[in-house]
């Protein structure tokens, strides 16, 4: 009960013989546990050898004579590095563009009047309800015409531009004194100017939190790339994950299984240790990614 | 033409006013055109993407091909009325809202607790937030992969312990009557600790001292929570569902990872029948006209949803 004390030490008073918060915390505790259940296995099953026989494979208590050989073997049959490399390159190419659309649309909406300014508002606010997965048979024809089918580029393209994004940059430049571009537009610095060296710069934080829902949802993304990709070599983290996991399958090898996901979710989990506050305060902000 | 020259008349007797208009129309119209350019880049990709995908939907379930190279020929709602008459469609409607209550009551009900339990910000409750949001951040696929060796008969994780304690377990992902539940836990699993944080933001605007006075006055932990709590995260509650519903019908992975819509059909879900009917049976109209029934049927949420957001981002 030592646990509990401590858990209850700044609630009022009052309330701290209340059993009921008690139990609340204790059940979460208890799930806590079990939703940590999967990644532990991954860990324990990536360190078991072969040798253990696929009777103790469901064993959450460490194997005492660990070993490397399923990471070895997942990084010979994946072709990890290259999926990496392509994911890597589809997050970055979609954040990159992302960048100019939504800091151009997120000035005009938040500095500029123009003819049609609300009925244009509600044309980018239409995007979030119309999730991009659900259009990915008129999207796929479509990339096809591009000439894009079988290219990273044509993954990305459905991704270029951002309602969620423009409305954060926004909200961020509207928190921006008026004052200081007076004084840039004095100084007689275009308007380009004047969003590249006062508002970009002083709307990092709100360009933060927009990379890291974009990295991760991006990072995520199955079944678009699933539909555009058909060469192996351009598969990303996901596709190529998935056709893994397919192929250790038939050969039982749940030991390489475990070890390509935790080469997969690895960099995700040690980013989002390092850096938790930002990831969670980006993501209450995200809504709808 | 005949109906055009009475009309023609004013302009040519009021000539000036209107030419007035024109300018003053003109004037403003060149005052936003710095605003336009600035647009220009996102509208080209909302138009293609998102607009000309909405209009291509509609156009396509109109068209049919009688084999993939014969050329299209209209059909009108034939499309329509084919996807509505395959039991295959109606079958994954119905998984998909069992699928639809099935996870977004559980997990936004632990979401709550969660909220609740780990209100309070100290190292505890912080590293209990991070464990309970980790599987957020992984990728479908990779919990597909996990949970494919938690419900593996026999040697799994799930009959390793479990096996234990009950005589006779189900085979998870093979049983036609188990699967879709089985797939239901991992979304539950996966999805709680995202509601999570929005329960955490809510709970912020709960007054304390309301609370405590509330306390004063002798209400429990129940009535605290029924009266004061609840009406606090009715906006919250409101959001999250709109959100929920939305990942019930998109965040399906991993059908295609673990089941393919089987044991016989029993975990197809509407999105992973238009992938079918695009990609494994080339039927680009009635894929099409799935798509449609979709959007259409996420109508009335999305004007929910709609008023939701508009509110939040507080209108243009």
């Amino acid at each position: 009960m030592k646990l509990m004390d401590w858990f209850t030490r700044d609630a009022p008073l009052a309330t701290r013989n209340e059993i009921t918060p008690k139990l609340g915390f204790l059940l979460t505790l208890l799930l806590a546990i079990v939703w940590l259940v999967p990644f532990l296995w991954m860990v324990v099953a990536t360190l078991r050898p072969a040798s253990d026989g696929i009777n103790a494979m469901a064993e959450l208590m460490p194997s005492v004579k660990p070993t490397l050989d399923n990471i070895r073997d997942a990084w010979e049959i994946g072709d990890f590095p290259r999926y990496t490399l392509n994911t890597t390159l589809i997050c970055a190419g979609i954040l990159l563009v992302q960048f100019v659309t939504i800091t151009l649309a997120g000035f005009a909406f938040a500095r500029l009047n123009f003819v049609g300014k609300t009925p244009i508002f509600y044309l980018f606010l239409m995007q979030l309800m119309l999730v991009p997965v659900l259009l990915i048979v008129p999207n796929l024809s479509l990339v096809a015409q591009l000439g894009l089918y079988d290219t990273l580029t044509g993954v990305m393209m459905p991704f270029f531009a951002s309602a969620f994004g423009t409305f954060l940059m926004r909200q961020a430049f509207e928190a921006i004194p008026t004052e200081l571009e007076d004084a840039a537009l004095i100084d007689g610095a275009s308007l380009l100017q004047r969003i590249r060296h006062i508002y970009v710069p002083l709307s990092m934080p709100s360009f933060s939190a927009f990379a890291i829902i974009s990295v991760t949802s991006h990072w995520n993304d199955f079944l678009w790339p699933l539909m555009v990709i058909n060469s192996p070599d351009k598969r990303p983290l996901t596709v190529g994950l998935s056709v893994f996991t397919k192929t250790a399958e038939g050969t039982q090898a749940w030991g390489t299984i475990a070890a390509g996901t935790l080469m997969v979710i690895g960099p995700l989990l040690v980013t989002f240790l390092i850096f938790q506050k930002r990831f969670i305060s980006s993501f209450v902000t995200s809504g709808i990614k | 033409m005949s109906l055009a020259e009475p009309a023609a008349l004013p302009v040519a007797t009021s000539a000036a006013p209107r030419l007035e208009v024109i300018r003053r129309f003109t004037t403003r119209f060149k005052a936003s055109l710095p605003a336009y350019l600035l647009l220009l880049p996102s509208l080209v990709f909302l138009a293609l993407f998102t607009y000309g995908a909405m209009g291509r939907v509609v156009l396509d379930a109109l068209y049919q091909r009688a084999t993939p190279k014969a050329p299209v020929r209209f059909v009108g709602l034939d499309n329509v009325s084919a996807v509505l008459a395959d039991p295959a469609f109606t079958g994954a409607v119905v998984n998909n809202l069992i699928y639809a209550v099935g996870t977004a009551v559980p997990s936004i009900g632990l979401a709550l607790l969660f909220a609740l339990a780990l209100a309070r910000t100290n190292a505890v409750s912080s590293a209990l937030r991070a464990a309970l949001f980790l599987p957020v951040l992984i990728p479908m696929v990779a919990a597909s992969a996990l949970f494919m060796f938690i419900f593996l008969p026999n040697v799994g994780l799930l009959d390793f312990y479990i096996g234990r304690l009950l005589p006779v377990l189900p085979n998870w992902l093979g049983d036609p009557d188990v699967a879709l539940y089985a797939i239901m836990v991992i979304t539950i699993w996966k999805n709680a600790g995202y509601y999570m944080l929005f329960f955490l933001a809510g709970l912020q605007a709960v007054p304390e001292d309301v609370m405590e006075a509330a306390h004063l006055d002798g209400a429990g932990p129940y009535r605290r929570f029924r009266h004061i709590i609840l009406p606090e995260l009715k906006p919250t509650f409101l959001f999250v569902i709109v959100i929920a519903t939305l990942n019930a019908v998109t965040q399906v992975d991993h059908v295609f990872v673990m089941t393919q819509g089987g044991p016989s059909n029993s975990t197809n879900l509407v999105l992973f029948y238009i992938y079918q009917q695009a990609v494994e049976h080339y039927d680009v109209g009635k894929a099409s006209a799935a798509t449609l029934l979709t959007l259409a049927a996420l109508m009335g949420l999305t004007a929910l949803s709609f008023r939701t957001m508009a509110n939040r981002e507080g209108g243009p």
